[in-house]
């Protein structure tokens, strides 16, 4: 708040002659941009740009234990770290690992919540409300009880899931392909919302003569959708990717909840950093 | 009819989290789990209630959060103006900046950032290690990028010539940017701060990477992994805890759940 006042009130708003309103937006001054984007950048500067940059330092230099509580002094070894990452039959499974699990998360992502747009467009009153009141309630879910629930629903012994299909005893987190599969089923559950409602949005606001005039034609719902309702929505439809992509990478809180960090299905490369 | 049975299977996990939290413990640890109890009680909650600190963690989160949302809002909103309304070198590439930046993952920055609130802690205690006031810093960091990107649209959405008309009439900056803007603002604001919420709410790597000894400043998400014990679950004390942390976020999405959607479609304009 402060930050915010003492930026604009900078002098010269006190000061400017009264000629200085001239037609354009330039009236608001020069320097306002400056002005406006100073207590961001009083935010940013320090505490995402520094330490991406002392991360890059870091990486380039000798660091452990003894380094950090300053009983040796730091050493520089140039791209030792890189070469022994890069080295290191390890880190290429789980990069591995990482990408193809992150991939399958958002092609699963995409499909779901395009799916269920489009489903959402063509249902009544009440099953639409009940989709969109399900799909608001798995996208608040925090993503630690999120995870946390669907653990227990798979719970080896207690779980739901293992009492109905009689499986007593059999643990989903043990073997690393279905653990893989729970957890990509959960953030599937967390994040196919997002599409949904962004591209029903976008679905609703083409206009229905449109559609109908493609009816009247003869099209096919399916190629309605392939050729008029896909390429009106594009924006949107790159938007969602962008930021599936953005998000499904970086998925972290459900792995470490569901394999409490570690474990044979600990390996994304988000927990090995 | 799909609709109502993919409806049913979205919805289940919120019904059981919140069935098996009002279960009397002998259900809950059951070998044989029922879709319904018939003596809903409200021990779990009172238990978990009662935890050591737990009411204060749930504050701390609040208070956390909330600081957040004002904050990072105001800011954004500053840095949105900005970015809307004017044309100026290098606007271009602090966009995409801001776009590249929620592609870090956080994680990877937790080393650095440890070392930076340790050492300003010996300056500014009040954000060193230990405190609430770390946990907002970094909070708001990460937030910014993402609420100035989507408030972007609110902004682009509001016609130019009110401002314009305003400035001719005499008005300052300061009043047109406050009594003019802000208020239009305000709803797609609120929808923005859905998402600096979620991210302050839901966080337990930091607040357990600086919270070192200050058990008084933990905030919730610990909380509910203390209720984890190898092999012998609270189950019931669990799903109490986690309703209790997901009520205010589904709260604050069905408020703002309108705005939303124009949110999200406005963050594609440019």
């Amino acid at each position: 708040m402060s930050t915010a006042s003492t930026a604009l009130a900078d002098p010269q708003s006190r000061v400017r002659p009264a000629t200085a309103s001239r037609r354009t937006r330039h009236s608001w001054g020069r320097h306002t941009p400056l002005w406006l984007l100073i207590p961001a950048a009083a935010v940013l500067l320090p505490l995402f740009a520094y330490p991406i940059y002392q991360l890059g330092l870091l990486s380039v230099l000798d660091f452990r234990q003894a380094q950090v509580s300053g009983g040796e002094p730091t050493r520089f070894v140039g791209f030792d770290n890189y070469l022994t990452l890069l080295r290191d039959g390890k880190f290429w499974s789980v990069l591995l690992a990482t990408v193809a699990f992150a991939a399958a998360c958002v092609a699963a992502t995409l499909a779901v919540g395009a799916a269920l747009a489009v489903l959402l467009t063509r249902v009544s009153r009440w099953p639409g409300y009940a989709l969109s009141f399900a799909a608001m309630a798995a996208w608040a879910a925090p993503a630690i009880t999120g995870s946390t629930v669907w653990m227990f629903l798979f719970d080896a012994n207690l779980g739901l899931v293992n009492q109905v299909l009689g499986l007593a005893g059999y643990n989903w987190t043990y073997d690393p392909y279905s653990t893989f599969a729970l957890v990509g089923a959960v953030v599937v559950w967390h994040s196919f919302p997002f599409v949904m409602v962004t591209l029903y949005a976008g679905i609703r606001a083409i206009p229905g003569q449109v559609l109908e005039a493609a009816a009247l034609d003869g099209a096919s719902h399916w190629r309605s959708f392939r050729q008029i309702v896909v390429p009106m929505i594009r924006p949107l439809l790159v938007i969602v990717v962008i930021q599936s992509i953005i998000w499904d990478f970086k998925v972290f809180t459900q792995i470490y909840v569901m394999t409490s960090g570690g474990g044979i299905a600990g390996q994304n490369l988000t927990l090995n950093v | 009819m799909t609709a109502t049975v993919v409806a049913l299977v979205t919805v289940f996990p919120i019904y059981w989290m919140l069935l098996s939290a009002l279960k009397p413990a002998g259900e809950v640890q059951s070998l044989s789990q029922k879709p319904w109890t018939l003596a809903p009680t409200l021990d779990n909650f009172r238990r978990v209630l009662g935890a050591e600190g737990f009411a204060r963690y749930l504050v701390n989160s609040l208070l956390v959060a909330l600081v957040v949302v004002v904050l990072s809002g105001l800011v954004a909103f500053l840095a949105a103006v900005a970015l809307t309304r004017f044309r100026f070198r290098f606007r271009g590439t602090i966009l995409v900046m801001f776009l590249v930046a929620q592609m870090v993952p956080i994680e990877a920055l937790t080393i650095p950032l440890f070392f930076l609130i340790r050492d300003v802690g010996t300056v500014v205690p009040q954000v060193g290690l230990n405190t609430l006031g770390s946990l907002v810093l970094v909070h708001l960091a990460f937030t910014l990028p993402f609420a100035i990107w989507m408030l972007r649209g609110f902004v682009a959405a509001i016609p130019e010539e009110l401002e314009e008309a305003a400035l001719l009439d005499g008005a300052s900056r300061r009043t047109v940017l406050w009594r003019i803007l802000f208020p239009l603002v305000a709803p797609g604001l609120a929808a923005t701060s859905v998402f600096s919420f979620i991210v302050a709410w839901n966080d337990f790597l930091f607040a357990r990477t600086f919270i070192i000894s200050a058990a008084d400043n933990q905030t919730l998400p610990m909380a509910l992994l203390v209720f984890f014990k190898p092999d012998e679950n609270d189950w019931g004390g669990i799903m109490a805890a986690s309703v209790l942390m997901t009520v205010p976020v589904l709260a604050f999405f069905i408020l703002v759940q309108k705005r939303l959607v124009s949110g999200l479609g406005g963050a594609v304009k440019d």
